[in-house]
């Protein structure tokens, strides 16, 4: 039977959204017993959190003066301690994850499967790979532990209500210290999460200027939504890092995204391909977007995103 | 001698539409253009950097794959790398195996920085440089978008999800980059002329003694799920109503 420890995810003693939606690929693997783990300095309230998951039988707090940040080096040997007794070792696909959980699995001597976008069985799963152009079904050795990390965009988050019991683990790990952590910047912007938001606008290359990218902020705020840009976007300078949307940046699946001046190249549509509607607004009606668009607007944006902006009242 | 080894992976070109094969037994490969891997370009570009401002004294490019793999490496060497290896592979090797590969040859030449591009936009694994990093029992700095290197040690700007996260680590250290960590030149004719003089050394995958045996199965190749097709709308007040009919908005 399919024994599964999720590493949570968290940060300013929040748990991330994430860690929810592990639960609920641990959770389509049938029988599976399904544990959370928190490395934190003091988890109890990210263990409290977690606790209140469905589906989740316990949670275990791990916790470290090391652990303040969650620096890949220092939680690895940790999580792989913990993992002794576990089958399934899951963690989201998100950075967090994509840093730590190869290093887990290396650490244990085995490979890791990426981006579980489905489970078949317990050691049966779906993934994409080249950019979402391919979906592959692959199958893991029974015989040895499995490491994984779960697409997001892929999962519900589980719902709350239940009641998981909470209990200190102890590790004992040598922790390096060869790794330091400096600092962090974040755009704290008062708008939804990108990762998580129910409604996404977009803006790409067509917007010319990080000045003209103000009508993206301006139209995401009536909606409510968040800023996602593409990846020509963030070179250009016109939006910060952490608003690229696709193949290497955030993968999304919001109730609306609305790219505008997005063409759509394939490796911004493998970021939005599970978004529920897709609108597009773009001059070029050849432009690739509106091959997945739900809702499609031909025209120039300068003046349909202030407009649509003025109708949405 | 301060070196730094960089993984130059071969993978079919960024822009290539890759296409299921209609038997499901893998992606359309034959008669498609085969490139570095953009981020491995991109590790090359910064190890070239790092040496031309004193950091480094050779630059050494690293591929896992079949002969053609030697392409890429020239292209490698053209770009300014001093000299190549090729670690000759005829059938799969998954990122584990290619991290226990490149910590033999880190036994055989101690580099200071081994950089990686973050992921290999075939398979998308996104784990060879935090594999490598455990096994050499070393630090990983992953998705850099910044490197500045002092003394013995790297302070280095990663991409992530909340915004740019900055850590210092001791050399030598695994590097894996982001692709806002620089712009890779141009690859000039005399450049390429001058890179068929330099070394480039293959090196049979089975005489390194590692399991390199997969251990993944895949069963199944499948296109992705195709998106029904949408409607046009007019104008923004057809818009509007189509988000409200959706309930949207």
């Amino acid at each position: 039977m399919a024994k599964i420890l999720i590493v949570a995810e968290h940060a300013g003693g929040k748990l991330n959204p994430s860690t929810a939606k592990c639960v609920s690929c641990a959770s389509t693997i049938s029988g599976a017993e399904i544990h959370v783990a928190v490395f934190a300095t003091d988890g109890a309230a990210v263990a409290a959190e977690a606790a209140k998951i469905q589906g989740v039988k316990t949670v275990l707090t791990v916790n470290n003066a090391a652990n303040a940040e969650p620096l890949a080096a220092v939680l690895a040997p940790q999580v792989a301690a913990v993992a002794a007794n576990y089958t399934h070792v899951f963690g989201p696909s998100t950075t967090f994850g994509k840093d730590l959980m190869p290093r887990v699995a290396a650490l244990l001597g085995v490979g890791q499967l990426s981006d579980i976008m489905a489970a078949e069985g317990a050691y049966k799963f779906r993934r994409p790979v080249y950019a979402g152009n391919a979906i592959i079904t692959v199958e893991a050795p029974q015989d040895k532990k499995l490491v994984a990390t779960v697409r997001t965009a892929s999962f519900q988050a589980a719902a709350q209500g239940g009641s998981a019991g909470v209990e200190a683990a102890n590790v004992s790990a040598s922790l390096p210290s060869h790794t330091r952590f400096v600092s962090r910047s974040a755009a704290a912007t008062g708008r939804p999460d990108l990762q998580t938001a129910p409604r996404v606008v977009s803006g790409g290359r067509a917007l010319g200027s990080s000045d003209n990218f103000k009508i993206i902020f301006s139209l995401a705020d009536k909606l409510g939504a968040a800023v996602g840009a593409s990846r020509a976007a963030v070179d250009a300078g016109y939006a910060a890092n952490d608003l690229q949307v696709g193949q290497t940046g955030k993968i999304i699946a919001p109730e609306l995204y609305v790219a505008v001046g997005i063409s759509g190249a394939i490796q911004h549509l493998t970021g939005i391909k599970d978004a529920r509607t897709i609108v597009a607004i773009n001059k070029d009606a050849e432009a690739p977007i509106f091959e997945v668009a739900d809702i499609g607007l031909v025209g120039d944006l300068f003046t349909l995103v202030p407009e649509l902006e003025k109708a949405l009242g | 001698m301060s070196k730094i080894l960089v993984g130059l992976k071969r993978v079919v070109d960024y822009n290539v539409r890759v296409r299921v094969k209609p038997d499901g037994t893998g992606v359309v490969t034959d008669g498609v253009k085969m490139s570095i891997n953009p981020f491995d370009e991109i590790a090359l570009e910064e190890a070239l950097r790092i040496k031309e401002k004193g950091g480094a004294t050779e630059v050494i490019v690293v591929s896992i794959g079949p002969a053609d793999t030697q392409q890429q490496l020239r292209t490698g060497l053209a770009m300014g790398a001093d000299r190549a290896i090729l670690v000759q592979a005829d059938s799969v090797v998954e990122p584990l195996a290619a991290a226990k590969v490149f910590l033999k040859l880190i036994e055989k030449e101690s580099p200071q920085i081994v950089l990686l591009g973050k992921q290999g936009i075939d398979d998308d694994n996104n784990q060879t440089g935090q594999m490598l990093a455990a096994l050499w029992d070393r630090p990983q700095a992953t998705f850099a978008s910044k490197v500045e290197l002092e003394g013995g040690k790297a302070k280095v700007t990663r991409e992530v999800d909340a915004g740019l996260e900055t850590i210092e680590v001791d050399l030598p250290a695994v590097l894996t980059t982001d692709l806002r960590l620089n712009e890779p030149r141009y690859v000039k004719l005399p450049d390429i002329m001058k890179a068929k003089k330099k070394p480039l050394e293959t090196v049979a995958i089975a005489s390194l003694g590692v399991d390199t045996a997969p251990q993944f199965k895949t069963t199944k190749y499948e296109p992705p799920a195709a998106r029904s097709k949408g409607v046009m709308v007019k104008d923004v007040g057809e818009l509007v109503a189509a988000l409200k009919q959706k309930g949207l908005v």
